[in-house]
Formats: C-alpha cells, sequence, structure tokens
C-alpha cells in the first residue's frame, strides 16, 4: 500500500498535461457581513486546460457560484477576493486594472447565468446585445458583427435567425433565451466560457437541447468550460472532469466516469446514492439514501473536517482537518477515511437501520372500489385581457380535459414540463381555482362546482404541499401558529393545552424539534420549512395529500430526506398522494402510477414500470429518454432522442392531437381528430392514435 | 508560492473593509437623527407648559415685535405674544394633526383598498374609480374647498384632510395585497378552509404592511405641511390656538421682524425632514435587498 501511495504521489497535477487556460491556486473570498466574516470561497485550488470541461458540482451555499464570480471579479460589497491567485492564459486576474478587466470578461471568458430571463436586457433587441457585445472589443465592424450575430445564431439553433436577431428577448422562450446567451457568450471565440447552472430553469426536454449544444460547442470552437450544477446527470453528460465543493472547499476532484463510479468523498458518496435513477430502479428499495443535518453554519465552520459532523463514516482523525490528498493520477480527496486506498461501501451497508419496508397495498387489489378522487373532463380556462376594447376574447386554455381517478392508498405522480396544467390542475383539485368545466369527484361527494360551506367539512380530507419553502409559510407567524391555526379553526381540539400538544405532535411527526414552534420560518432552512409545510398538511388528519413540487426548490440530499418522510407518513398515516414534479426519477421511485401531462391534457397513464419499461405516447419516450442520468458511461452509451422545438402555446393549442406538432410519427388524422384515452393494456391508457408504433 | 503572491493582488482587490461604526452610520446615521429629531419634538409637545416662559395667548401690546432677547427668546410676534411660547405650544396641534390625518386615512385606506384587492369584481372597480376622482384633483385645493364648506376649525379641517388623504393608502394596499393574495401560503390558507376575513385580516395584511409602515412616516411630513398650509389660508385652527402655519401666515408681510415667520418655518422643516430620514430607513430596512446578514 504504502509503495502505491508514493508512486501517486510523485504524480503532479496530472489533469492539466495540456497548457493551462485558468490556473486558480488557494482562491479565497469571504463576506464581510454584519454577523462576521463567511468565509464562502476557502482556498480553491484548480486548473482549467485549453479546450477541457470541468463541472463543479455542490450544493447551494458549498461556494461553487461565489467561486465562478471570483474568477471574473464580478463580486460587490460585503464580498472580497482575500488571497489566493487567479491566473488567465497565464496573466494575474487579481492584480487587473478595470480597462483591462474589461477587456477580459466577455472576450476572454464568458459567462452564462442560471436565470435566462433575466440575463438579457428586455428593452433592447437581439441584434443589438450581440453586436454591442462584439463590437465592445473592437474585434468586428457593424456589419461583419451583424453577419457574425446572424450565423452564430444560427448555429445555437434558432430557427430563422435572420427574423430573429430583430426581435426582443420577451418574444423568445427560456431555452431560446439560453441559446442566445451562449451565442453571445461564444460571439468573440473565447478561450472559457462559465457556465453556472445554464439549465436548471429549464424543462429536461429543453435542457437535453441546450447540453447537447454545449458539448457541440466545446468540440466546435474548442472554449474550455466550466460548468457549475448542483445534478450530477448534467455534469455526467458534459463534463471530463469534475470537482466536488462543500462548505467553501473542494472536497474531491478527479475524472468524471470515477468519480461517480466510485466517489472517494463521503459527501460525494452521498450526493450521488441520495438521487432516485431513471435507469437503475430496485422494487422494494422504498427509502433513498440519506445524509443527517444540514451544511455547517457559514459564520462558525467546524475547525475538523467539514464533512465529519454529518459523515457516516468518520473517525477519531477527522477532528483534524484534512488536506486535499492524492489518491491517484488526477484523483484526489479531502478525506482521511479514503486515504487507505479502500472504496466507500454501497448504500445499503451504510444504512441497515431503514433498510427494512413495509409493502404498501398495491391498487391493483383494491381497484374495484370508487376511487377516492375521480377526474372528469376538467377544464380551466383563464381569461386574458383583450387587444384594446374589440378585441377578440382569448383565453390560456391551462387544463384542456383530463380525466384521473386515484384509488385510496396509491401515490400518483404526475409528470410533464412548465406550462403543461399539472400545477393548475392541482389547484382545481383542491379548489383553489374554480373549474371551467367537468366534475371533480372526492370521496363520493361533486366538489367540481360546491359553494364554499359544502367544501370547508372536506377541506380535513384533503391537504396540500406546495412547491416554495419560502412562499408558502406565512413568515410574519409563528410555527406553532401556523399549525394550530387550522386546528381551532375546525375545532378538532378542545383546549390551548391539547391545540399544543398536537402541535408538539406535528413536529415531532416531520421530524423536527417540538420546542421549534415558538421560531418564526424565516430562523429555518429551506428543507426544514418544506417539513412543516407538510406538518401543516397533516394538522387536520387528511386522508389524501397534493403534493405540488414538494421538493423540486430543495437540493439533493434534502430532497431523498423530504422523499423518505413523504413515504414514512403515508405507511403511518395511511395517506393517499398526488405527487406532481418535473423529475421523472424522483416520480418514478415514489409512484405506483404516474400520468403525463402535456399541454393541458393526459398524454398517458401507466404503473410506474409498465410507463418506464413499455411506454405506449412517444411524447414520454422522449420525456424519459431526456432525464440526465449521473453515470457518465450510461450517459455516453446511451443513445439520447432528440426532441426538437418547444411546447405550442396553450392559447392557440394545436388542432387534434396536441402533441403532432413535435410528434416524429404524425400522420394527417392527428391533426383532425383528437386521440382520446384509451385503455391500451391492463391498466395502461394512453392518447395516441398509434400507440407504440415509434 | 500562493501566500508569496498575495502582495500582487491589486489594492482593489484587498482593500480594507469599513469599520464597524463607520458600516452603521452609513446604513442608519440619517434614520437615526430623524428619529431623535421627532423624539425631541414629541418631548417639546408633551412638556409645553413646563418649557415655556409665558402663555401662549397673553396679549401685550407694549411688547410688540421685539427682536429675539433673553426676555424673549425668539421674539414676539404683532400681538406681542411670545414666539418661542407659541411655538413651543404649536407643536402640540401640528404633530397631533399631522399623525392623526395619516394614521386614520392609512387605517381607512388600507381596509378599503385591501377589500377591493381580495373581493376583486365590482366592488374593486368602483373603490378605485373613486380613488381615481379624489386623486385627480391637487390634494390641497380639494381640501381647501371641503373644509371652506364645512367651517373653520380643527376637527373640520382634519375631516377635509381624511377625505383627501385614505385614496393613497387604498391604492398603495390594493397593489400590495394583489401580490400577496397570490402566494403560496394565502392558497394554503384557502385549502385550510379559513374564512376570507380571516385570510385577509391574518395573512394577507400583516404581510403587506411593510411599505405602508414608509409611506405613513413619509406622509406626516406631508400631512404637517398640508395642515400648516390651510392654516396659513386661514382655514385651520381658530385664532388664538398656536400652530405652526398660522405663525407663519402672519409673519409673512413682516419683512424687517423675520423672526416672527422664520422660527416655526424652520420647526416645520425641522419635522418633515426628521420623519423622511425615518421614512427613508425604514424603506431601506424593510427592503430585503438591502438589509444584509
Amino acid at each position: 500500500m504504502a509503495d502505491t501511495r508514493s508512486r501517486l504521489s510523485s504524480v503532479r497535477t496530472p489533469a492539466t498535461t495540456g497548457t493551462a487556460v485558468l490556473d486558480v491556486r488557494d482562491l479565497r473570498t469571504q463576506f464581510f457581513t454584519d454577523a462576521g466574516i463567511v468565509r464562502a470561497v476557502d482556498g480553491v485550488t484548480f486548473s482549467v486546460a485549453a479546450g477541457e470541461t470541468l463541472g463543479i458540482v455542490g450544493e447551494s451555499g458549498s461556494g461553487k457560484s461565489v467561486t465562478a464570480l471570483s474568477l471574473m471579479r464580478l463580486l460587490d460589497e460585503p464580498a472580497r477576493i482575500v488571497g489566493g491567485e487567479v491566473r488567465f492564459q497565464g496573466r494575474d486576474v487579481l492584480a487587473m486594472n478595470p480597462d483591462e478587466l474589461r477587456a477580459l470578461r466577455g472576450d476572454g471568458v464568458a459567462m452564462v447565468f442560471q436565470d435566462p430571463m433575466t440575463s438579457l436586457n428586455p428593452v433592447l433587441r437581439i441584434a443589438r446585445q450581440l453586436v454591442e457585445t462584439m463590437r465592445a472589443h473592437g474585434r468586428f465592424s457593424d456589419e461583419q458583427a451583424t453577419a457574425r450575430a446572424i450565423s452564430l445564431l444560427g448555429r445555437m439553433g434558432i430557427t430563422a435567425p435572420e427574423r430573429a436577431i430583430n426581435s426582443y428577448p420577451h418574444q423568445f422562450s427560456g431555452g431560446m433565451r439560453q441559446r442566445v446567451m451562449l451565442a453571445m457568450g461564444f460571439s468573440n471565440e473565447p478561450a472559457l466560457l462559465i457556465a453556472d447552472e445554464p439549465t436548471t430553469a429549464l424543462d429536461v426536454t429543453i435542457q437535453a437541447q441546450i447540453l447537447d449544444l454545449i458539448v457541440e460547442l466545446n468540440r466546435d470552437f474548442g472554449a474550455a468550460i466550466i460548468l457549475i450544477s448542483h445534478a450530477l446527470g448534467v455534469i455526467a453528460n458534459v463534463c471530463r472532469r469534475v470537482i466536488v465543493m462543500y462548505a467553501g472547499e473542494v472536497v474531491e476532484e478527479g475524472p468524471t466516469e470515477q468519480v461517480l463510479a466510485d466517489p472517494r468523498h463521503p459527501y460525494t458518496w452521498a450526493l450521488i446514492n441520495a438521487v432516485p435513477r431513471i435507469d437503475r430502479h430496485l422494487p422494494g428499495t422504498r427509502r433513498l439514501t440519506t445524509i443527517e443535518g444540514a451544511p455547517p453554519d457559514p459564520l462558525g465552520i467546524p475547525s475538523g473536517c467539514r464533512f465529519a459532523p454529518r459523515c457516516p463514516f468518520r473517525i477519531a482523525k477527522c477532528d483534524e482537518h484534512p488536506a486535499l490528498l492524492d489518491l491517484a493520477p488526477g484523483r484526489k480527496a479531502r478525506c482521511w477515511v479514503t486515504q487507505s486506498g479502500e472504496p466507500l461501501p454501497p448504500p445499503m451497508a451504510a444504512q441497515t437501520a431503514t433498510a427494512v419496508s413495509t409493502a404498501v397495498p398495491k391498487p391493483s387489489e383494491t381497484a374495484i372500489a370508487e376511487p377516492l378522487l375521480k377526474v372528469r373532463g376538467l377544464v380551466k380556462h383563464f381569461p386574458l385581457p383583450r387587444d384594446g376594447l374589440f378585441g377578440p376574447k382569448k383565453v390560456v386554455r391551462a387544463v384542456g380535459g383530463v380525466d384521473l381517478d386515484v384509488i385510496e392508498g396509491e401515490t400518483v405522480g404526475v409528470v410533464g414540463e412548465s406550462g403543461c396544467g399539472k400545477s393548475t390542475f392541482a389547484r382545481l383539485v383542491v379548489r383553489i381555482h374554480e373549474p371551467t368545466a367537468g366534475s371533480i369527484r372526492f370521496a363520493g361527494q361533486e366538489i367540481a362546482d360546491a359553494s364554499a360551506a359544502v367544501i370547508r367539512p372536506l377541506r380535513r380530507r384533503m391537504q396540500m404541499v406546495f412547491q416554495d419553502p419560502y412562499a408558502s409559510l406565512n413568515p410574519r407567524m409563528t410555527v406553532g401558529d401556523i399549525l394550530s391555526e387550522p386546528i381551532r379553526f375546525h375545532g378538532l381540539t378542545e383546549s390551548a393545552r391539547e391545540t399544543a400538544e398536537r402541535v408538539e405532535e406535528l413536529l415531532a411527526a416531520v421530524g423536527l424539534n417540538p420546542k421549534m414552534a415558538i421560531r418564526y420560518p424565516h430562523e429555518f432552512s429551506g428543507g426544514q420549512r418544506q417539513r412543516i409545510s407538510i406538518a401543516r398538511a397533516l394538522a387536520l388528519k387528511p386522508e389524501f395529500i397534493i403534493a405540488d413540487e414538494p421538493i423540486s426548490s430543495l437540493d439533493v440530499n434534502i430532497q431523498a430526506q423530504i422523499i423518505n418522510l413523504l413515504i414514512d407518513l403515508q405507511e403511518r398515516f395511511r395517506l393517499t398522494y398526488l405527487f406532481i414534479a418535473h423529475d421523472l426519477a424522483v416520480v418514478r421511485h415514489i409512484s405506483d402510477r404516474i400520468a403525463v401531462f402535456y399541454l393541458g391534457k393526459v398524454m398517458e397513464i401507466a404503473p410506474a414500470e409498465d410507463l418506464f419499461k413499455a411506454s405506449l405516447h412517444p411524447y414520454t419516450r422522449y420525456l424519459i429518454s431526456a432525464v440526465p442520468i449521473p453515470d457518465a458511461d450510461a450517459e455516453r452509451s446511451r443513445a439520447r432522442l432528440p426532441l426538437a422545438g418547444e411546447p405550442p402555446s396553450a392559447i392557440d393549442p394545436p388542432s387534434g392531437c396536441c402533441f403532432r406538432t413535435r410528434c416524429p410519427i404524425a400522420k394527417p388524422i392527428c391533426a383532425e381528430v383528437t386521440p382520446p384515452l384509451a385503455m391500451l393494456r391492463s391498466d395502461h391508457l394512453a392518447a395516441c392514435h398509434f400507440p407504440g408504433q415509434f | 508560492m500562493s501566500i508569496a503572491s498575495a502582495p500582487a493582488l491589486s489594492a482593489r482587490a484587498v482593500a480594507p473593509v469599513a469599520s464597524k461604526t463607520r458600516r452603521w452610520l452609513r446604513r442608519y446615521g440619517l434614520p437615526a437623527l430623524g428619529a431623535l429629531v421627532i423624539l425631541a419634538w414629541i418631548i417639546v409637545a408633551l412638556s409645553a407648559p413646563a418649557l415655556s416662559p409665558y402663555n401662549p395667548a397673553t396679549v401685550d401690546v407694549t411688547a410688540r415685535l421685539r427682536p429675539p432677547s433673553f426676555l424673549h427668546w425668539l421674539g414676539t410676534d404683532v400681538l406681542g405674544r411670545d414666539v418661542f411660547t407659541r411655538l413651543v405650544h404649536g407643536t402640540r396641534v401640528s404633530l397631533t394633526t399631522g399623525i392623526v390625518v395619516v394614521l386614520v386615512g392609512a387605517i381607512i385606506g388600507t381596509l378599503v383598498g385591501g377589500i377591493a384587492a381580495y373581493v376583486r369584481g365590482r366592488l374593486e372597480e368602483l373603490i378605485m374609480r373613486l380613488t381615481d376622482l379624489v386623486l385627480c384633483f391637487p390634494p390641497i385645493i380639494l381640501a381647501m374647498a371641503i373644509a371652506a364648506a364645512l367651517g373653520i376649525g380643527t376637527t373640520n379641517t382634519i375631516i377635509a384632510m381624511l377625505i383627501v388623504w385614505w385614496p393613497k393608502f387604498a391604492r398603495l394596499a390594493r397593489s400590495l395585497v394583489l401580490v400577496q393574495r397570490s402566494q403560496e401560503y394565502v392558497e394554503a390558507a384557502v385549502v385550510m378552509g379559513l374564512s376570507p376575513t380571516r385570510i385577509l385580516l391574518r395573512h394577507i395584511l400583516p404581510n403587506s404592511i411593510g411599505p405602508l409602515i414608509v409611506l405613513v412616516t413619509l406622509d406626516v411630513g406631508n400631512a404637517i405641511i398640508t395642515f400648516a398650509g390651510l392654516s396659513f389660508l386661514g382655514l385651520g385652527v381658530i385664532p388664538p390656538t398656536p400652530e405652526w402655519g398660522s405663525m407663519v401666515s402672519e409673519g409673512r408681510e413682516l419683512i424687517e421682524q423675520w423672526w416672527v415667520a422664520t422660527f416655526p418655518g424652520a420647526a416645520i422643516l425641522t419635522v418633515v425632514l426628521g420623519f423622511n430620514f425615518l421614512g427613508d430607513g425604514i424603506r431601506d430596512w424593510l427592503d430585503p435587498r438591502s438589509r444584509r446578514r
């Protein structure tokens, strides 16, 4: 063993065999806040070779975005770079004066940000913004720049770039804007492109398009790419090498395939195992592997290994802060445990305690009974303001005729891209919105057009968990008040003491300390708030819970904790779930049956396994294919089905089958006759004229 | 190697950070000053009889229009009344009317605007057109007309000002409630089956109150000026009640005897500035973008 170690340590930074475009050494960025100094980036060292693709992974607050901003010196007060060295093509970025910096930004290094909706100036035409970028660095004349802008937009996959260039940003969708941002990034042929979560705000099929484009651009233009993401699947898709960040430090570095297949830092291990995978589903393993706790408070970072308090493998030596130690050529990890050269154990061995899973009665056994929720022909149109006084009446057809049954005790997943009407559907079922037409029967009672007084007693049986843990709790009420309000309003308890006991019970049920009832929501992290939100939904002892994207704004480890909690609660209180999400892997993991939405209609409903093994609708196949898998080998060997274009507008949906405009097997009949949602196999429904033919 | 290169960093990248005291002063200095000024005036108003050497209504024609001296710190007016005494007593009327008008106007406006935004439909249309109707007149002209119609007197002037005052709060409250009512915590309250009144009063309004408080603070100064203006025009208080606006009015033709109008004018200036500083401070403090951890 000692032999191997000495051989390994003699190899110095083998990843940078090419000339380094960017060399970062011991970078330290700190925020000088009133509460104290936050060490956001704390001694980060890495380099990027010419034409290389490097991924930076980490959960929110790990310092990955601050690192990217530091590289370009884009940070404002109270953030400061307090030490270290950033060399771009040999030049010291931290010593540059404002003119040199301006020359560097956009010319040598380009950046693409997360939110395409706000990163373009809304009052300037696309052409002006692209040409401005090129003219600013004096490389091109006006005519050259315009011609180049058109060809770049064409290269980015924007149809009719001559016309598109004269549009304003609001005329473009998010995916299109991200293409414009990439065109702008590449307009001056930078040596390095930094992309900070470029696809996080996009739908999965659009994400696949943008990631493919980034890979092509790296190949064709030869620019090195730093891709920052919280999703390992995205990194696996694009990057050859990856660094993992935790609490401001690099904790692991290495080639992507190796890191993903054999993580050598427990945090990487936890990240990989917390995500349910779409290509590998083990029946019977309903619980995901999670790690305890949350990242350290940035003001009070532990002196030893920063991950030690949450680490399932910690040893006595972890009180000492480890350096980024060499493991193998090109592989480093900041961990004492894996120093011996042994891989970390597979997840199941580590958590024997929760490995036992009780079987939930499968829906097929109880299918004869009346479903708990029975939705038929549900329609919701939102009126739009008219164009002028005499303009035509226009509506957004958010939900255009949905049929769905939810049987007691099962979990039905609803997936679809943004704008497919899945959230509106949820809000119709709980009657936050009034349906335009159709029927909703809950527990045998028609509620689609029932008055508030009729629905009120049913509210106790049907609750909802919301997407945004920051917006779904009233910031001016304590947690105790938030949880006791519905209990008191519905008169479920006799005395104040009983209410308080019930609140404590609820907090304990969702894994929070009952003493926290006196605190306000802002004192909690996102994951804890989502637990409070779940506790509130449970306060009225409902039997049916609608969860609208309950985990999509959380970090992967927290996602896994919340999924496990939902599964626990389902078993404990015999709950029925309608689980809405855009993440197919998560939906597959938690659901018994899955409904695929597209443009306000159901395309396919099937038991989870059947849907993934033998989907009948072409859209479902595309959707499944677009999900990135956190496994570099699987990701590269898999043939991705390229779904071109974007969903049409819900104001003026296509006639007949609404998917026909993007469907590869569409025939004339698809434009004329709307395919009905038909039972094609047992329990497997699809709305397609040519099911399974794609 | 990394440590050796530290001096190479540009001065901009590693310049020292401003001290804690200086940062506090930069952020809270002016609001604190504003709060101090207002506090000082409130103390003056409360202890007016103890502070003033004379009776505000005592006329002494033998001592009319005396310049500031040890006997009369801020001089005397046309009727020989002590300006300092009248100024100190005037604080009571000016501060009270300013605060009462704004607070009552804010409460009425917030409730009306909040109901409009929550109920929507025809009621909202009716309420908002009513605010438009009031807002399309210059406020002081409309207040003047109403005050003149109601007759001179402090109460009547306050009523006239209230009629002019509530619509701006109704507009602001409506827009704030519209933002809040689409938040998920409100939807959660609907799903809980809570009553609309409870949702509006317990959930939506407490979360809309921030900008309203800012408007209230900024507006007190405004209301004091308007009331002083009405008094200046002879519509506010009944003489001889001391009031800053009417004091300025009495001194407006006395160019030689500058002290008669200058000191009450300066008093109005300090109160209005104080409320503005405080209001700006509260606005910044409530704006999450400017509030750092």
